[in-house]
């Protein structure tokens, strides 16, 4: 068993050794990509599915980077979401798939909980890339990532996360990574966006933007889904930028230079303001890259590779 | 016409008639013929030695899904039956939710000769309150009463229409039977899946908040108190409905209540690992909401028990938690659940158990049993309250084996269950 176990399913119950050596095996991992050569033969001749049900661009593409500069064999399965009126199940799904002798199955679905399912079903190792709003782990995991180097380290960190967080697995994977390095969390957004027994889950609460500005040494801004104001969970998207968006007048008055994140897609003029987005305080680019080197480490460490070994792997080429 | 059947040395409960006594009982023509003290049975009676065990009126179940017609893979009315006499019920009441929708008086009859023919435990059906459950016109009540309905209900969903929820309860007065209401107020619970609650927020499901059920069921006291209607509310699940069914009887309006086995035992924890057998209509919900629920079904502020049996068949509970069906099966653990959770900790006496399982449903449906009195129906279940057991589901009756409580260690059993004077289940030991 490797130190993560079978899966990752999300950053819940995981321990701070487990973040941890995964960060560290990050870090070194990020070097194949800035190199002319971006390949190491440490993951040749394992096969992993891409099975995304769900529409995703930015993290299919950071999970095929992943695998193939590792030397996994990949396929990519994009499918729209099983139903209950017609289509193949999710189990049967899973079973043609561990028919076919893969080792490896990172899943995107829309559904809370699809990714344990799957992994209680087969005997490949599963890796969450987002399922319904429960978690999505290798976001979680980038953002610690750029987060522990913006800011030299999260212990006693204050990390706000800003908006829907009701509706968002990104904020479940960091609440729980977040709190397991040992850093302190709130959230902030309308009431009618944060699920209502938010503080059981250990976090601060700020209903004020500028409060939150005053209160963090980062800022995770959360993509506002432009359906919520259909859904009439808030009256205006107008409303929401002029209470909750983050501007630069907002940033200029806090007490110290924030660290500016968002798992993006962006709606700039929404949540974030485009001068904030390209201001010199955003790292979004960096979680970006980010993303490619902890699901390397991720992939890593499941196919039971030695976390001690990650520097020597970096150097092999293939 | 059936052999005489005595059942002697056990230990006889009828709170019907107050009773609580090692005694004899004795059935004939499928009647009581004698009960309590030594009672000498006539040359050929067949023989039960009930020693150590309890003697009770046959459990009833007011609610339970036999899904026939329509759903026959699911279960039929004779697998339903089945499980219920091994479970120790000797009646049921079959929720109209079929499809077609039991909403008239063809299809009552149907179900009605369907639980007959099988030969097990009564099956009393149910008729919709609206024409295919749709919640605008009302179904013929008169006709289906006369087909043999007992209650009306729309159980699965609520009757969102105040106005026609209003006339059901003044019509059924004409026909002396309870509206039986789902309660929920759709456009809060739209969506959700479980609790809203910690265990919501933790894995990403949309919760259903109590609030769906108390709006709806503090409307239906309300319209009950209007309307001098009988208004029965089905499987309450929080500590709010409780406390306003209390309002409603401290009031004085003819308001009676529910409360379904895992609703006693279980709470939103249950779900934890996306545990699709976990997940009903309504959620389990929190510890405080399972203790209100035993206290007001100690203190008669909920009238009566029941399972809300719901058989899914194996692979539809096998998928996403969110696509999985509600509901979960329970005429087969129900009884052990029940000694379980509520006897061994106190919270009912057998005799009150007794009471919440035979007699007060016989009395708030207006159901013959419930009762051991001389004359009354032979309907008898004989159960052992200490015997420990594990449930598998493989051996159910029923077709469904969506059980939450699968492998766990119960305490009670029924050992014999008798209808009619007939003995139609008794365990193997």
């Amino acid at each position: 068993m490797t130190i993560l176990g079978k899966d990752l399913l999300g950053l819940a119950g995981l321990s701070r050794e487990q973040v941890t050596a995964i960060l560290d095996v990050a870090e070194p991992l990020r070097a194949i990509s800035e190199r002319a050569i971006k390949k190491v033969p440490t993951l040749r001749g394992m096969t992993v599915v891409n099975l995304f049900f769900e529409p995703s661009t930015r993290t299919r593409i950071s999970f095929e980077f992943a695998e193939k500069r590792m030397s996994a064999d990949t396929v990519n399965v994009a499918t729209a979401a099983s139903s209950v009126s017609k289509g193949e199940t999710l189990v049967d799904t899973a079973r043609n798939l561990e028919a076919m002798r893969i080792d490896m199955v990172v899943i995107r679905h829309p559904h809370s909980g699809a990714a344990r399912f799957l992994a209680e079903r087969i005997e490949s190792n599963v890796i969450n890339a987002g399922d319904g709003t429960h978690e999505h782990p290798t976001q979680g995991l980038l953002d610690l990532l750029t987060l522990r180097e913006k800011l030299g380290g999260l212990e006693g960190k204050r990390i706000c996360i800003v908006g829907d967080v009701l509706h968002s697995r990104v904020a479940r994977s960091n609440i729980w990574g977040l709190k397991a390095m040992g850093a302190q969390v709130a959230v902030c957004g309308p009431r009618s966006l944060l699920p209502g027994a938010i503080r059981e889950l250990g976090v601060e609460v700020f209903d004020r933007i500028e409060t939150a500005i005053e209160w963090a040494d980062a800022l995770n801004i959360l993509r506002l889904q432009l359906e919520r104001m259909q859904l009439g969970y808030i009256p205006s998207l107008r409303e929401y930028n002029r209470i909750f968006g983050v501007s630069r007048a907002r940033l200029e008055r806090a007490p110290r230079d924030l660290v500016i994140l968002h798992p993006g897609p962006m709606n700039r003029g929404v949540e974030i303001d485009s001068d904030v987005a390209d201001g010199p305080h955003s790292v979004i680019l960096e979680q970006v890259t980010n993303g490619v080197a902890v699901r390397m480490a991720v992939l890593y460490l499941l196919a039971g590779n030695a976390p001690a070994l990650a520097d020597a792997a970096k150097g092999a080429t293939a | 016409m059936t052999t005489p059947l005595l059942i002697s040395g056990g230990r006889l409960v009828d709170p019907s008639q107050g009773l609580d006594a090692v005694g004899d009982l004795l059935l004939v023509d499928g009647k009581v013929a004698a009960i309590g003290g030594q009672i000498a049975g006539p040359d050929g009676a067949q023989r039960f030695e009930a020693k150590g065990l309890v003697v009770a009126p046959g459990f009833i179940d007011v609610h339970v899904h036999l899904r026939e017609p329509g759903r026959e893979e699911v279960e039929t009315v004779a697998t339903g039956a089945h499980a219920a006499v091994a479970g120790g019920f000797t009646a049921v009441c079959a929720m109209p939710n079929t499809k077609p929708v039991t909403d008239n008086q063809a299809t009552v009859g149907f179900v009605k000769r369907q639980g007959e023919a099988a030969g097990f435990a009564r099956v009393y059906p149910y008729g919709a309150i609206t024409v295919g459950q749709m919640g605008e016109t009302l179904a013929e009540f008169g006709e289906m009463v006369a087909a043999g309905a007992v209650a009306v209900s729309d159980d699965g969903k609520p009757v969102e229409n105040s106005h026609i929820m209003r006339t059901a309860l003044e019509y059924a007065q004409t026909f002396g039977i309870p509206v039986v209401e789902h309660c929920e107020v759709m456009a809060l619970a739209h969506g959700g899946a479980m609790h809203e609650g910690t265990v919501s927020a933790r894995l990403g499901l949309k919760g259903i908040p109590g609030e769906a059920e108390e709006i709806d069921v503090i409307r239906c006291i309300l319209l009950a108190k209007l309307t001098k209607g009988h208004i029965h509310l089905c499987h309450l699940s929080t500590k709010g409905s409780v406390d306003l069914v209390r309002w409603g009887k401290d009031q004085g309006v003819n308001v009676t209540a529910e409360v379904c086995s895992h609703h006693i035992s279980l709470t939103h924890e249950a779900v934890e690992g996306y545990n699709t057998n976990a997940k009903m209509n309504p959620p389990l919900r929190t510890a405080e909401d399972v203790a209100a629920l035993q206290q007001g079904l100690k203190d008669g502020t909920i009238d009566l028990l029941v399972t809300d049996h719901a058989p899914h068949h194996y692979d539809e509970k096998e998928r996403e938690f969110a696509d999985a069906p509600n509901g979960i099966v329970g005429l087969e653990t129900a009884l052990g659940v029940n000694v379980t959770w509520l006897v061994e900790r106190g919270v009912l006496t057998i005799p009150q158990l007794v009471d919440r399982m035979s007699t007060l449903p016989a009395k708030v449906f207006h159901l013959p049993g419930g009762s051991l009195m001389t004359g009354r129906l032979g309907d008898v279940t004989i159960f052992d309250p200490t015997r420990r057991w594990t449930v598998d589901p493989a051996q159910f009756k029923s077709k469904g084996r969506n059980t939450p409580y699968g492998g766990q260690s119960l305490t009670g059993q029924a050992v014999c269950t008798i209808v009619g004077g007939r003995l139609v289940h008794q365990l193997s030991r």
